[in-house]
């Protein structure tokens, strides 16, 4: 039972992402043309509204199920890493027009190929971790 | 029922996502997508090459099951939240589209000429398909985070990495859809 709530989240996401049309392939193509505001929108408001959501947590509006305060996982300072992995990651992102979530989310919806771009993605990810030691970071 | 049932603009769009980051905080855990890849990678033995992957992937656990809910989400989401609308594409993209050899665009959430059997048993869309995913999988765990992690919960917590991150997605992007489509389509 306590997996559930995070069944109910991933549904919910799920839901969300399709009815947005944030994991059509065409959005992210005509976001990345600039020819459309959708796109912009959707990451703009969903921006907005986290910051404000952490700003009213942070003063202690909002504290977590067992009392503690809400903590955000705090990325390592660096520029290399992020910039060419993010390079990396957004040629992937605009040729299959789908990021990790969408990925399981299109597969949901009948996408089956989309394993394909799963596995290549854990491949991805496992060159990574073979090669990481010798990339800049 | 036609709210619900045609797609949602963007301003009901954007804050739904963050409260899903918003959720996820709530209970202690954080909203990153692209974490699962990793997950996955150990439990079929990735830890045996890499100590990158070693890690108590149980932990991880609750992530995959947000993994599962998503899967089903999509799946309630196209056979019974929709119409079948088409998707409000501006129409000079929907013209680069019918050049590019692509038709009905918006009609579904993917295009078939890439993701259709016949596309994907072709070497050209297959090999698309895999080059794809490990642009993304790569590129992801090197810059320590994907869309959810970095665009939604990193610039929502005012991180600079974050913001050079997102960066780093919109320069790869725009090389992608701008200069490389075209060459492929």
């Amino acid at each position: 039972m306590k997996y559930f709530k995070f069944l109910l989240i991933g549904i919910f996401f799920g839901i969300v992402l399709v009815k947005s049309e944030a994991v059509s392939w065409y959005r992210i193509y005509e976001m990345f043309r600039f020819q459309s505001f959708h796109m912009y929108g959707i990451i703009g408001t969903a921006v907005i509204t986290g910051i404000l959501f952490l700003q009213i947590s942070k003063k202690g509006f909002i504290r977590r199920i067992i009392g503690e305060e809400i903590i955000v996982p705090i990325k390592e300072n660096g520029f290399v890493r992020y910039i060419i992995g993010g390079t990396v990651f957004g040629l992937g992102w605009a040729l299959i027009g789908a990021c990790p979530g969408p990925m399981y989310i299109l597969l949901g919806t009948g996408v089956y190929s989309m394993l394909i771009v799963i596995a290549a993605a854990m491949l991805g990810t496992f060159l990574y971790g073979i090669l990481k030691d010798k990339l800049p970071h | 029922m036609d709210y619900i049932l045609n797609p949602w603009p963007w301003y009901v769009s954007g804050p739904l996502i963050s409260v899903v980051m918003a959720l996820l905080l709530y209970y202690g855990k954080t909203f990153g997508m692209s974490s699962n890849l990793k997950t996955m990678c150990t439990m079929v033995g990735a830890d045996k090459f890499s100590g990158f992957f070693k890690m108590n992937w149980k932990e991880q656990s609750w992530n995959l099951v947000v993994v599962v809910g998503a899967i089903i989400g999509g799946f309630i989401a196209t056979h019974y939240l929709s119409n079948g609308s088409v998707s409000d594409l501006n129409p000079i993209t929907i013209a680069e589209f019918e050049k590019m050899g692509f038709n009905k665009a918006g009609s579904s959430l993917v295009p078939a000429e890439m993701y259709n059997l016949e596309a994907i048993v072709s070497l050209k869309g297959l090999s698309l398909l895999i080059i794809g995913g490990l642009l993304v999988g790569f590129g992801t765990r090197y810059a320590d985070g994907c869309t959810s992690g970095h665009a939604i919960t990193g610039l929502s917590s005012l991180q600079k990495p974050s913001l050079i991150a997102v960066i780093g997605f919109f320069i790869g992007g725009l090389i992608m859809t701008n200069l490389i489509l075209p060459l492929i389509f």
